[in-house]
């Protein structure tokens, strides 16, 4: 099975990044772009378990070691 | 002479090093200097902590390359739940730059160390007032004081949610403060952005701190400044006492 885990930063959290390239691509000239937050995506292979059994270990990676809740949001997909 | 090796004998300290540590020598030789005792260099894969010891500190560096988030994966190894087990049994725990990253991930101390807020990897001596005396960390020095310190960060932008710096704040648990030479506290000495101007704070027990400044680097004559040794002598002193 394959899934993709995506780590954001919550509302409200100051993105420096996300920020810088937002002046990077106005600078470029890129068009209609109000506003960049930048994060972090995880493909993940899980072999031989079924859907339930790899959400829950998405969660239990995400909640431990891929985001820090306190900063961030995740979402696990399955693909 | 004698008096500082007597003192040295109680202070047994323990240095983690974790792959991508780069400051762990000059806080070896540091603690040597203070407590006149030679600090054990406890590898990340150990799970447990010398016998005897007082004092842990993770130093400053790039632990797995900053890799995920600062300090994360560091958190993460075996020698941190000898650390935390440490800590809960009332043991004095010191982390420096990527060392305060490592604890807040750990769960250590609240919050998080985010980008500074101008990008900017900062490489500068700075101001910190000390807020309070009364604390092992802070004894060697006067509330209110101000010492000068390195900085050398590119994430020490202090961030918690309203209410736990509030609670910080509230319970005194703010110990060092980015400020102005005069002690001015306000956005233009704020260097990174850190919530509240925050530079270090303890945990709730007062026995773990996490500092983004490297007060190992000011404790010499020849480094031109010695500021940074009150801290550890304070360390020293209160250990003294306790035993």
């Amino acid at each position: 099975m394959k899934a993709r885990v995506t780590v954001t930063l919550k509302n409200g959290i100051l993105d420096p990044q996300g920020k810088a390239i937002e002046g990077a691509l106005k600078s470029l000239g890129v068009e209609g772009i109000a506003s960049v937050r930048q994060g972090k995506v995880f493909d993940i292979e899980l072999p031989g378990v079924d859907k339930a059994r790899a959400e829950a270990a998405l969660k239990d990676a995400a909640d431990k070691l891929l985001a820090n809740t306190v900063i961030e949001n995740y979402r696990v997909e399955i693909v | 002479m004698a008096c500082v090796k007597l003192i040295g004998i109680l202070m047994k300290s323990a240095v983690l090093v974790f792959p991508g540590i780069n400051r762990e020598r000059d806080m070896a030789r540091t603690l040597k200097l203070v407590s006149g005792h030679e600090p054990a260099m406890v590898w990340h894969a150990e799970t447990a902590l010398p016998k005897g010891t007082d004092l842990v500190v993770l130093p400053g560096g790039f632990s797995y390359g900053d890799y995920l988030r600062c300090g994360a994966i560091a958190a993460r190894s075996p020698v941190m739940d000898a650390v935390r087990q440490f800590a809960a049994g009332g043991g004095l725990v010191l982390g420096v730059c990527n060392g305060f990253q490592i604890l807040c991930e750990s769960g250590l101390l609240p919050g998080v160390l985010m980008r500074n807020a101008r990008l900017k990897f900062i490489c500068h001596d700075v101001h910190l007032r000390v807020e309070r005396s009364d604390t092992p960390f802070t004894r060697g020095y006067n509330a209110g004081q101000v010492i000068r310190v390195p900085v050398a960060h590119g994430e020490g932008n202090y961030a918690a949610d309203e209410d736990t710096v509030r609670r910080l704040e509230g319970d005194n648990r703010v110990l060092y403060r980015y400020c102005s030479p005069a002690g001015e506290i306000g956005d233009t000495h704020n260097i990174n952005g850190a919530a509240a101007s925050i530079a270090g704070i303890v945990n709730e027990r007062g026995n773990v701190l996490g500092m983004m400044p490297h007060p190992e680097n000011h404790v010499e004559d020849i480094m031109g400044c010695t500021d940074g040794r009150g801290l550890f002598a304070g360390l020293v002193d209160h250990l003294a006492r306790a035993a």
